[in-house]
Order: C-alpha cells, then sequence, then structure tokens
C-alpha cells in the first residue's frame, strides 16, 4: 500500500485503455459503456458481485467477446481487438480459474504448445531447445522446476504457475488473473504475491479479480468496481475502507457481519456418527449434530471434510462405523438418506448440485416429488407453484420458476439448491462450502436462512474454508486433519488460530 | 449488429416451453412433407396408403419409445433390434407348442423384459458404458437366436394371433390402435409421473440427481426393463404381422429406431426429448420412405435419406437450443 504511487504522474499514457464498451446478449447488457484503463506495472484490481460483468469485461478484454460499442487505445494509440489472437499481440494473457493445460503433457510442451520450435528436419520438433527456453522462462518467474514433469502431476499452485510461465513466453504485458487464490492454500498464496511483485517490478500490467477484500488491500494499486455491467468508480486502497468498497459493490449497506441468533440451549440429539471410516480415507470419525445448532467441519483442503459429508448422506461407501439419525441407524444410497431428511449441498453447485440446462422449477422440486406427488402423478402446474413459493421464499432472483437454471448467477443457483431440500423438507443440511464463489449480498443471505432454519429445529453441519464465517455463526466446530477428526472446538474456543493450529500438520 | 440488438430485445425466454417448440416444428415438417407427397403423387392420400404408413409407422415406434427413454437418460439400447428377434423367435415356439397365444405373448414380453433388465445390470451393478453393454448384449442375442433357430424358420399361427398385426377394428388397422395406446402411456409416463420426470433429471445430470435423493440405479433398470418389454411387444406385433419368425428378423430394426428418437428431438445427451416426439420421428421417417416408393425412387436411395434427415434434424436442434440459451 505504501508504495501506492500516484501513477498518473509517472505514466501519463495508460499501456492500455478501453473507452465506453458496450456489450449485449439477449436480454442482459452485459457490459454498458465500461471504461477502464491499465498502467505500466500496476496492480489493477476488478470488483464487483457475480454478475457484475467482470468476467464479461474480462473476455473482452482477451477477445473472446467482440464489444458491440467502445474503443481500445494501446499505449495511447487506437487498435481494434476483435480475436483473441489480436489480444495476444498486444501482449494480453488471461489466466483462467480453470486452466487451459493439457494435463497429458509436460511443462515445457504446454509453455510452447503450438509453437514449437522446429528441428533440423521439418516437421520434428527439436525438444532439448524446448526444454531449455522452458527452463529459462520458469526460471524468470523464480519457479524451480524440471520443465519435463507431466503437468498431471502438478498440483493447483503449480498449474498456475506453468500458465503464467506461458503467458509471459508469450511476451504478455499484461496479465488478467481471474480470482487466483480461490484454490490455493496460504502458503500458495504467499508464492503467488511474490511473483506478482516480481512481474510489476518487469514492468507488466495485472487485471486481478477478486472476491477477497485482504487482497484488494494487500496488492492493488488501483481499484474498479463494476455492478450491473457498469464502471461505478475507480479509487485508490488508500483511499477506501472495504465497507465503502462493499457499498459500491453492492448498492447499498450490506451487514458485513453474520446474522446468527444463538439458542440457548441447543436441541435434542439429531445424528451421531460414531467410528465413521470409509475408503475415501477418512477414519474414525466422531460427530454429533442436535438440532438447533450449526456445526462447522473445519480443516485443510483435503483433510477429508467433503469425504465425511459424503459419507454420511451415503454417496461413498461406508466401510465401518454407524451413522445414526433421529434416533434410527441409517446405512445405503443417497435416495435413503434425502428420504429420512439429510441434505445435502454438495460443494460444487454447477457438476453436483444442479441439471444446469433444466428448469428452476425442475430444479427446486427433484428433491420433493415423492412428498408433493404422494401419488406418483407428476403435476406441471402444481410444481410450479412450489417452485414459485421458493422462490419468493428465497428471494430468488429469475425473471420466473421456468427459467433455464444455468442462467442464473452462483448465489441465486446456490439458493436452488439448498430450495430443494427446504422443498423435501429436509431436518439436518450438511453444506460444502456454501459461499464459494457467491456475492457478499447473497452470502448473508445465506446465513440469514440457515439460522431461519436451524432456528426452526432443523440444523446444519457446515464445511467452509472461510474461518471467519465459522466462527461467526457456529455453535461448535470439529476440525479434521488428514482424514481424522483432530479437535472440537466449543463456541468460546472458535477462533481462527485455533482453527489454524488443529487443522495444520504438526511439524 | 443489427442481429445482436434484435436478439437484445427479444425475451430470454418465451412462453412455450423449449420441447413445445421442438415438437411443433416436428410436426410441421410432417404437415408439409405430407403437403408435397400429396401433390407429387396421386395415391398418397388414399385412405389404404395413409393407414399403410401408420402401421408401419407403429412399428418403428414401439421400439423406438422404449429406447427414448433410455436415451432421456444418456444412455442407449443397441440391442432392440436382436431382443426383437429372440423374443419372436421364442414367442413362436411356445405359441406353436402350446397352441396358446396369450401364452406366447407373454412370453414375448418377458424375455424382452428379461434381456433389458440384464442390460439395466451392466449398467448399473457392473458400471458398463450402455453403448458397450447393449452392443455386446446385440451379439450375444443374434448367437442365442442362431443357435436356437438353427436356420429353421417358424410359421403359421392361429388366426386370431394374426389379428393383432394385420387386422382392422372399424376400418382402422389394430397396431394403430396400439401406437394410440402406447403413444398415451409413454407421454404419460414420461411427463406426468414423478419417475417420468426422475429420469430426466438424470439424463440432465446423473450426478445431481444422486446426490438429490434419486434412486438412480433403479431408475436405470426399470428404463432399460422397459426398453427391452417394448421391444418384446414390438416382438409380438412383428411374429403377427409376418407369420413368421426367423432369426435375422431384427437387424434392420435397430437403426431406424434410432433414427426415430434422434428425429424426433431426443438428445443423446440425456435429459432432453419427448415420446411424442419419437413419434412423430418415425412418423417422418416412415413418410419419407412411403413417399420414395410411391414415386417409385430406388430403394437404395432409402439409407442415404434417412441419414440425411437424421444429420439435419440434429443440427436444426441445436441450432434453435442454442440461440434459445
Amino acid at each position: 500500500m505504501s508504495d501506492a504511487l500516484p501513477i498518473e504522474v509517472t505514466s501519463p499514457t495508460p499501456l492500455l485503455e478501453l473507452r465506453g464498451i458496450s456489450k449485449e446478449f439477449p436480454g442482459v447488457k452485459a457490459l454498458d459503456d465500461v471504461s477502464f484503463a491499465v498502467y505500466p506495472g500496476e496492480v489493477h484490481m476488478l470488483l464487483g458481485e457475480n454478475g457484475a460483468g467482470k468476467s464479461s469485461l474480462m473476455k473482452v478484454l482477451c477477445g473472446a467477446y467482440s464489444a458491440d460499442t467502445g474503443e481500445f487505445y494501446y499505449k495511447g494509440d487506437k487498435v481494434a481487438i476483435s480475436s483473441t489472437a489480436d489480444a495476444q499481440k498486444l501482449g494480453i494473457a488471461v489466466i483462467f480459474q480453470e486452466f487451459s493445460l493439457v494435463p497429458y503433457l509436460d511443462i515445457a510442451q504446454n509453455i510452447f504448445l503450438g509453437r514449437e520450435p522446429g528441428g533440423r528436419i521439418p516437421g520434428t520438433i527439436d525438444r532439448r531447445k524446448i526444454l531449455a527456453d522452458a527452463k529459462r522462462v520458469l526460471g524468470t518467474i523464480g519457479f524451480d522446476i524440471d520443465p519435463s514433469t507431466i503437468v498431471d502431476k502438478l498440483g493447483v499452485a503449480q498449474q498456475q504457475m506453468v500458465e503464467i510461465a506461458k503467458a509471459i513466453s508469450q511476451n504478455a504485458r499484461i496479465l488478467v488473473m481471474d480470482e487466483p487464490t480461490a484454490a490455493l492454500s496460504d502458503r500458495e498464496t504467499e508464492l503467488l504475491f511474490e511473483l506478482i511483485a516480481r512481474l510489476k517490478a518487469d514492468g507488466v500490467s495485472i487485471v486481478y479479480i477478486s472476491h477477497r477484500m485482504a487482497e484488494v488491500f494487500a496488492l492493488g494499486d488501483r481499484i474498479t468496481v463494476l455492478r450491473d455491467g457498469r464502471r461505478i468508480d475507480g479509487v485508490r486502497p488508500a483511499d477506501v475502507t472495504p465497507d465503502q468498497l462493499v457499498r459500491m459493490m453492492v448498492g447499498r449497506n450490506v451487514d458485513m457481519t453474520y446474522p446468527r441468533n444463538f439458542a440457548d440451549k441447543p436441541g435434542e440429539l439429531l445424528l451421531e456418527v460414531k467410528g465413521l471410516t470409509s475408503s475415501t480415507g477418512i477414519s474414525d470419525i466422531n460427530i454429533e449434530v442436535r438440532r438447533g445448532e450449526i456445526v462447522g467441519l473445519c480443516g485443510l483442503v483435503g483433510s477429508g471434510r467433503s469425504e465425511v459429508a459424503r459419507a454420511i448422506f451415503g454417496a461413498d461407501p461406508v466401510t465401518s462405523g454407524e451413522i445414526m439419525f433421529d434416533g434410527k441407524t441409517i446405512s445405503g444410497e443417497p435416495d435413503l438418506a434425502a428420504r429420512r431428511g439429510i441434505a445435502l449441498i454438495p460443494e460444487s453447485r454447477k457438476s453436483e448440485g444442479l441439471a444446469l440446462l433444466r428448469s428452476v422449477s425442475d430444479n427446486l422440486v427433484v428433491s420433493a416429488l415423492r412428498k408433493l406427488f404422494p401419488s406418483g402423478l407428476f403435476d406441471q402446474r402444481a410444481a410450479q407453484r412450489t417452485a414459485d413459493g421458493l422462490i419468493r421464499q428465497l428471494r430468488i432472483a429469475t425473471p420466473s420458476a421456468r427459467q433455464t437454471v444455468g442462467l442464473l448467477s452462483g448465489g441465486n443457483q446456490q439458493k436452488v439448491v439448498i430450495g430443494k431440500w427446504l422443498a423435501a423438507g429436509s431436518k439436518l443440511f450438511i453444506f460444502d462450502e456454501p459461499t464459494r464463489g457467491i456475492d457478499i449480498g447473497a452470502k448473508s443471505e445465506i446465513f440469514a436462512l440457515i439460522d431461519r432454519l436451524v432456528a426452526e429445529g432443523a440444523a446444519a453441519l457446515m464445511i467452509s474454508s472461510e474461518q471467519i464465517e465459522i466462527c461467526h455463526v457456529c455453535d461448535r466446530a470439529y476440525v479434521m486433519r488428514e482424514g481424522r477428526i483432530a479437535g472440537h472446538l466449543t463456541r468460546n474456543e472458535l477462533t481462527e488460530e485455533n482453527i489454524v493450529r488443529l487443522g495444520m500438520h504438526h511439524a | 449488429m443489427t442481429d445482436i440488438a434484435k436478439d437484445a430485445i427479444a425475451p430470454p425466454r418465451s412462453f412455450l416451453s423449449q420441447d413445445a417448440i421442438q415438437v411443433f416444428y416436428r410436426l410441421l415438417a410432417a404437415f408439409l412433407i405430407c403437403a408435397v407427397l400429396a401433390v407429387l403423387s396421386d395415391s398418397f392420400l388414399s385412405l389404404g396408403n395413409i393407414l399403410n404408413v401408420l402401421r408401419q409407422a407403429s412399428l418403428t415406434f414401439f421400439i423406438a419409445s422404449g429406447l427414448t427413454l433410455v436415451v432421456l437418460t444418456a444412455g442407449l439400447d443397441l440391442s432392440v433390434g436382436a431382443n426383437v428377434a429372440l423374443s419372436a423367435c421364442i414367442a413362436g415356439t411356445v405359441i406353436h407348442k402350446t397352441g396358446s397365444p396369450a401364452l406366447g405373448i407373454l412370453t414375448g414380453l418377458a424375455c424382452g423384459g428379461i434381456v433389458g433388465l440384464l442390460n439395466g445390470i451392466m449398467v448399473t451393478a457392473l458400471r458398463i458404458p450402455s453403448f458397450i453393454a447393449t452392443y455386446g448384449m446385440l451379439w450375444v442375442l443374434n448367437g442365442l437366436t442362431y443357435w436356437y433357430m438353427a436356420g429353421e424358420t417358424l410359421h403359421g399361427f392361429p388366426a386370431g394371433f394374426r389379428q393383432i398385426g394385420s387386422g382392422y377394428l372399424f376400418g382402422l388397422p389394430i397396431p394403430v390402435y396400439l401406437l394410440l395406446v402406447f403413444l398415451g402411456i409413454g407421454t404419460l409416463f414420461a411427463q406426468r409421473t414423478i419417475w417420468g420426470q426422475e429420469i430426466y433429471a438424470i439424463g440432465a445430470n446423473p450426478v445431481a440427481a444422486r446426490l438429490s435423493g434419486i434412486p438412480v440405479a433403479r431408475r436405470l433398470l426399470l428404463v432399460y426393463a422397459v426398453s427391452g418389454t417394448m421391444a418384446g411387444l414390438a416382438s409380438i406385433i412383428f411374429l403377427s404381422r409376418l407369420n413368421s419368425a426367423e432369426a435375422d428378423i431384427g437387424e434392420s430394426l435397430t437403426l431406424p429406431a434410432i433414427a426415430a428418437v434422434l428425429i424426433g428431438g431426443t438428445s443423446l445427451f440425456g435429459g432432453v426429448g419427448t415420446v411424442f416426439g419419437t413419434f412423430i420421428g418415425a412418423l417422418i421417417l416412415t413418410l419419407v420412405l412411403n413417399g420414395m416408393n410411391l414415386l417409385s425412387v430406388s430403394a437404395n436411395w432409402q439409407p442415404l435419406v434417412t441419414g440425411i434427415i437424421v444429420i439435419l434434424a440434429v443440427w436444426l436442434d441445436m441450432k434453435t437450443r442454442r440461440r434459445a440459451q
């Protein structure tokens, strides 16, 4: 923050400037007269809720979308970006959240994919030169690894480094990064920040999309806030507070605290897991959840949290142990667990939670078919009435119950996943990362909803990597480490430090 | 630019459901084909010819309707033709041996259903991709049928039994009544039962369906069993219409059935399509082949035309759906 120099003075001409960019899709104005400038060697944070237009702007920037109106200037000269090739020529590279690496090729092959140096015999590839060049590029970003390593064997952070190396090898001067730390551990995040500092020093500009407030202030030289496809403001981190930024993003005051009315005493025992062991790598899990409680399940990514959730729900086979729900032992497939009153809101909404091509209504009633239509005869109108009720109750932003669910924003999709279990009348809600990729407004709505559910006698088991969320909303929490429960924290003991301490591997 | 602007004004989703639009286009295509054939050929609009078209379409439809359910779950049943052959031969033998058409019909349906159930077990319990499981089943069934028949032909069935395939009731062929009955049952099952809804959900996203509490394995077993049973039903109609059974009668049935499903707008990726669409698919296919016969086009051209229609139908579907999304 201290080196947030008055950039306009040091370099008066932006490296790249977009003026009056608009882009429309059927029924949606994705970008509305957005102007945006990137100066050499700056980190430009792009902020906004889901659906604010960040992704669209990014795609216009890299030539994947062509803007309906607007102009581009490169170092003050007017240019056209109408294809990804145009953008590449200008040195613009995007590091998407989903990497575009070929998993079964090695690092060097990936870096030079499609532009391999030719060997002496035409049509062959100079393997030695590829390896040497890759080594050199990796060196410039400080990534010490054998370039002949197969990409599939790399972790997420390392794959990201390869993506960055690939961009640098194409002489990228503007790197666009879409939530680059979303899948990284704290240590990996630190390494990425070091790399960003190094790139900056080399004069590379970075457009950085993030949902994490801490990063915005730690990294950003400037901040552009988008909302509903419009540019709301451009500010410097030193001149704003996080609350002000949130207000700009949301357009209204949002309660950043997490709504939770803690019950005086927990209700009766609802879920009791004893010695649960599964072939997915979890062993001897003991968990209790009572009605009226929100119980956290924390630990590092990969510590077995999701596996516990899946085993309780019957999605993975249990090798030993017992699951008691509402006084009865349960075992079997998810349909049995669901019928008894267990709900799983899985980590990946799109691939595990929703049928994206089906309507909001279809998705909302899918788990409640037996309950809504005990005769077995389905009635589309009755289904839509149920869906309309849930849409109102959960304030799902959709033109109608017949809208394709894949067209909704992340937060609204998540509400649909929760809604289908409300329709089913579930008693225990297992949330696996319920707020991942969801904007702040929707987050606090989802927490208010969970609070209301447990106040009405349901219970929740909540997995989250956002420790601050766990600390604020949970009655107590279990912390996992390497497939086992490493400890239990009561309400009073629930602090980020304690969660991290219990979840860390012992040195 | 103007096109984009026009699209932007259009509402994101029209009042008609996507399925209704697909069916509407298909009905329109069927009517257009009828109109063209009526102009080109004098005999097309004769009652005899129309009933003939319906009867032929019904045979394809029986097989294709069960197959539609399988395809809705993003599966495929390549064994339906071979299943028809085996079921017909076994049912024929039972009728010959016992003299009871009723027993023969039951055996045929049961044989078809059991084969379907075995397909379902391979797909669910053994987790073999349906394409491969039913392709293997095709060979197994062919092998069984050829061994069982040993080059023989069964023929000569009781007159009452032959009525099913070639008889008339109030001036309409009996298969047409059966067609209407099964079209009704199939549509009700797919659109108006919770099982039907679950089948669509499985096809749209099997992982999400399972994690939404749908008993995916049981529904898949059901779907393959239904497909097999419909093949069993088709075998009875064939047997009674042809008045004979040979080992190779199923060989030309599977691909037209798949064509009817695809022309009818059911997506091979699952979750999209209707049984009614398949009926129209079968109708379009039959109309075109009938028209070619009436216009004395060589039968050698029929596969080529079928192929073009399938490709056109699927391409147009993808185009309209992409625009809708």
